[in-house]
């Protein structure tokens, strides 16, 4: 114990300056989870003007600006801070690394996020509002035809893309470099390889959105027109873009979700992860052919034939290595000793329903029947489960699982069944009817709708308010567990885990494995 | 371990075809669960293949589901079971590798089908241009001699029953004030463009779909089979009333159809005659604000209080120079949502709502503006 080896600084210094995994992980989670209270506030206004039939709250304009800010602040306000911070808290802990690689660059790419979500909400006051032209903001609705706050917007997307390719850096670096002796790479916890494909997938498509919206920032500002036929240009070619960036933006949304999930069930099964092989292959397929299947969103451009059939034969690929996953999972829980705690009960959650969501998935695949599917309810019924009972349920299966090794204390765990329960039900309540009312003919983005839909939108905002509430409870339980929880320093707290991670004291010190742990 | 196996997939089957038949047969019935089966060979078609891929959806689904709460009941710790130890299985893993391959390949045959035959381009006998604004549709009926007949489709429902004071029609949201004439069993051709931002014209049931882009032309056809009147949306986010813009096409008897195509090119004669006449004060006030209300309300505000677009009570353009203000209204404001509106309306109708704008909402200027203002105005650009 030398001068070196040293605690927290105190006050907001400790916060500000930190260049601790585990702090900047904290700020990472926290700022994720008021991200997606707002977020979420703003869905909450969606499905409040869509209870009934009719405009009774908000007007037009203004629906589309939060169905805007909803999806921008979700995707990347939330959901994807939220796997950088446990990237940060778990990633060293589970090679047997004494902190991040660059530590110096973590603090950055943290303390850029905070502003520019300030940036970005701070759009609904200024003239003309908020951008209105959804999370994919297609040219020319996003440029010619865009309220002047979309070069804030653009800005904004410009410093999220360098904080996530400065994360990226970092966890490359990291999981290439400080692996502890005798941890190979086919030894390392599934979480950790999922997280260093989508590191290399997030630094190969964030310079392609910066991009497109440097692109939309020339042709709104400097004359140019990339997006404009007008001038020559083609608005086409921006959803070419776009999506070359959107796609492999799911799975870099998803995959770090399959290695939470990947982790949580085989510990609750009391038995080692099926095919642990074959499921870094399939991650890494999966991640290949994510950058060859963007313009599946795009079915209805008008592509020649040759096109359609190319990008439907790639995308219905994905089933393989996607269906692989899930037949791993199950089998890691087949003949396992299974107990159902609250991480659990979220991680056979997700399998259900992500599985719902790719069956969907593999519907809208298929091109001539996507003609149907596009831009209806469908979809967004689709991506919810995959975004929300995928991703998120994940989020929360690992908050549960890894919190009372990170601050000692273990949670509520009647709370947190409840908290799972009334999530599940009020998820599924305002998404599985929005599968009906979008085959049915209903279009996404509309802030009003004809009446045979009006059941179908009652019940699924009824099931949104459930599902929003249910979050209450979360944050309580969270809360309630780090300050005054039971108090507990099993080294293994949930006794199927397996990992470096639980060979550590309970809570985790401040400073972890400063002398490399052996791995056999 | 085979007896388990055996008993597991017959428990399993038997809930798969329970499930299949009866979300088959409630899907048939009910079009407000599932997709419509439609009107056209096609529509029937990708019907068809939905439903396919649904049900082999639901069978997998069951099967995988089956197994997992099957483990779920019975591999429990509560139950007091030892967990197993095994943790791979190149050969099993080989096999859920091929299978979903061949299952896929199973199912790209009928789609590859589908897609073909949708693409199919052979003559048609009618082609329509479509065009998308915001926020409306313009339908432009290509005909040999160049006599082409064109016109707007905007939304019909009030204003007062999309803010809640009057109850809601039952097309409420669904119903335009000129639809779309179709004569029945016959190809059309469908070419869709914009003239502002992105919109997409879709009519469920007859299977059509397509993304209506600013300066391209997308090709889409239809063979009409059933008359009777089809209603769809558009399906792109395309700005403030993207949810305002609906589609109404009425499929009717080839005799209807010719009846209603000559009146609307003796309509257009009509329009034509008017060109040359001059109008009373009031008689362009009544159409001007018809016009208004279909054409500007949605921007600049029901008392031309301003909105997206700027206000038009008290504005300098409207209280202003008259050419100022018929320069807006032809040409537009280029790099803003205020459009040319100059190829929009014929010279009545904006002379009409020129007039109106100058002398409703408290503006007062006391001018009038005729057809033949529009007409020189135009010439003399």
């Amino acid at each position: 114990m030398g001068d070196h080896h040293h605690g927290p600084a105190k006050g907001l210094t400790r916060w500000l300056f930190t260049t601790n995994h585990k702090d900047i992980g904290t700020m990472y989670l926290w700022f994720s989870f008021a991200m997606f209270i707002l977020g979420g506030f703003f869905a909450m206004v969606i499905r409040a003007e869509l209870f009934q039939p009719g405009m009774q709250l908000i007007d037009p304009a203004f629906f589309n600006q939060m169905t805007t800010l909803h999806g921008l602040i979700m995707v990347f306000g939330a959901i994807m801070p939220s796997f950088v911070g446990l990237a940060n808290w778990l990633i060293p802990m589970m090679i047997g690394a004494p902190d991040m690689a660059l530590p110096r660059m973590n603090n950055w790419s943290f303390w850029i996020l905070p502003p520019t979500f300030l940036l970005l909400a701070s759009t609904l006051f200024m003239e003309g509002g908020a951008p209105a032209f959804g999370w994919t903001f297609y040219a020319p609705l996003s440029t010619t035809y865009a309220p002047p706050s979309v070069t804030f917007f653009i800005f904004s997307v410009h410093v999220l893309g360098l904080s996530s390719i400065m994360g990226s850096i970092n966890i490359i670096a990291t999981v290439m470099n400080m692996r502890a002796p005798g941890m190979t790479y086919m030894k390392m916890p599934l979480f950790v390889w999922t997280w260093l494909i989508t590191a290399f997938l997030l630094v190969a498509v964030m310079p392609v959105l910066a991009g497109a919206v440097t692109m939309m920032l020339m042709d709104i500002h400097f004359g140019t027109s990339f997006f404009s036929a007008a001038g020559g240009g083609d608005p086409v070619l921006f959803q070419h873009v776009f999506w070359f960036f959107g796609h492999p933006e799911v799975y870099i949304i998803i995959l770090p979700a399959f290695g939470v999930v990947s982790q949580i069930i085989p510990a609750f099964s009391r038995k080692p992860l099926f095919g642990y092989d074959s499921m870094v292959y399939a991650t890494a397929s999966i991640a290949f052919l994510s950058f060859i299947v963007w313009a599946h969103h795009m079915y209805t451009v008008g592509m020649p034939v040759a096109g359609e059939l190319f990008f439907m034969y790639a995308t219905m690929l994905i089933a393989v290595p996607t269906g692989v996953k899930v037949f791993n999972w199950i089998s890691t829980m087949w003949r396992g000793a299974m107990s159902f705690e609250t991480p659990m009960l979220f991680s056979i959650g997700f399998l259900v329903l992500f599985t719902i969501g790719g069956f969907t998935g593999l519907m809208l695949s298929i091109a001539p029947a996507d003609f149907q599917y596009h831009d209806s309810y469908f979809v967004v019924a689709h991506f919810h489960y995959v975004m929300v009972a995928g991703a998120v349920f994940s989020m929360t299966a690992a908050i549960y699982f890894w919190l009372p090794k990170w601050c000692g204390r273990m949670y509520n765990e009647t709370m947190g069944k409840t908290h799972f329960w009334i999530s599940f039900i009020g998820f599924n309540l305002a998404f599985f009817p929005q599968h009906f009312v979008g085959l049915a003919g209903m279009p996404r983005r509309i802030p009003d709708y004809a009446l045979q839909f009006a059941d179908f939108n009652m019940m699924s905002s009824i099931g949104a308010f459930i599902y929003g509430a249910s979050q209450i409870l979360f944050l309580y339980n969270v809360i309630a567990t780090i300050v005054a929880g039971e108090p507990t320093s099993e080294e293994k707290v949930w006794d199927g885990a397996e990992g470096l991670e639980w060979t550590l004291p309970t809570p985790a010190p401040y400073h972890t494995f400063e002398t490399p742990p052996a791995v056999k | 371990m085979g007896f388990k196996a055996k008993r597991l997939v017959q428990a399993a089957l038997a809930p798969v075809l329970l499930l299949t038949s009866v979300v088959c047969a409630a899907a048939g019935e009910l079009s407000s669960v599932n997709m419509s089966p439609g009107v056209t060979v096609v529509g029937r078609e990708i019907y068809d293949l939905h439903m396919i891929i649904l049900g082999i959806c639901v069978v997998i689904g069951v099967l995988v589901f089956g197994v997992m709460f099957y483990s779920i009941i019975y591999h429990r710790k509560s139950r007091g079971v030892t967990p197993a130890t095994f943790h791979e299985s190149t050969k099993v893993e080989i096999a859920w590798t091929v299978v979903p391959f061949i299952i896929l390949i199973a199912m790209a045959v009928p789609a590859t089908t589908t897609l073909l035959d949708i693409y199919d381009t052979d003559e048609a006998e009618l082609d329509i241009i479509v065009k998308g604004y915001q926020w409306k549709w313009k339908y432009e009926y290509l005909t040999e001699d160049g006599d082409n007949v064109a016109f707007f489709s905007n939304l019909r429902t009030p204003q007062a029953e999309i803010y809640n004071v009057e109850a809601k029609g039952q097309n409420y949201l669904l119903e335009v004030d000129e639809p779309l004439v179709l004569p029945v069993n016959t190809k059309v051709r469908f070419l869709v463009t914009a003239n502002d931002v992105i919109h997409s014209w879709w009519v469920p049931q007859l299977a059509v779909k397509k993304d209506a882009i600013p300066g391209f032309i997308n090709e889409i056809s239809t063979r009409t089979a059933d008359e009777g009147v089809y209603r769809g949306q558009c399906s792109e986010l395309c700005g403030k009333d993207h949810g305002f813009m609906p589609i109404v096409v009425n499929v009717v008897s080839k005799e209807e159809y010719a009846e209603w195509f000559a009146g609307k090119q003796a309509e257009a004669a009509e329009v034509n005659d008017l060109m040359a006449q001059t109008f009373a004060m009031d008689e362009l006030m009544d159409r001007g604000q018809s016009v208004y209300t279909r054409n500007c309300l949605a921007c600049h505000g029901a008392d031309g209080e301003g909105g997206v677009g700027t206000a038009i009570a008290g504005s300098a353009i409207a209280t202003g120079d008259v050419s100022g203000h018929l320069e807006v209204g032809i040409n537009g404001v280029p790099g803003t949502a205020m459009q040319a509106f100059g190829g929009q309306l014929n010279d009545v109708d904006m002379a009409a709502v020129i007039t109106y704008q100058r002398n409703a909402f408290g503006n007062n200027m006391g001018d009038l503006i005729q057809p033949i203002d529009v007409y020189n105005y135009k010439k003399g650009q």
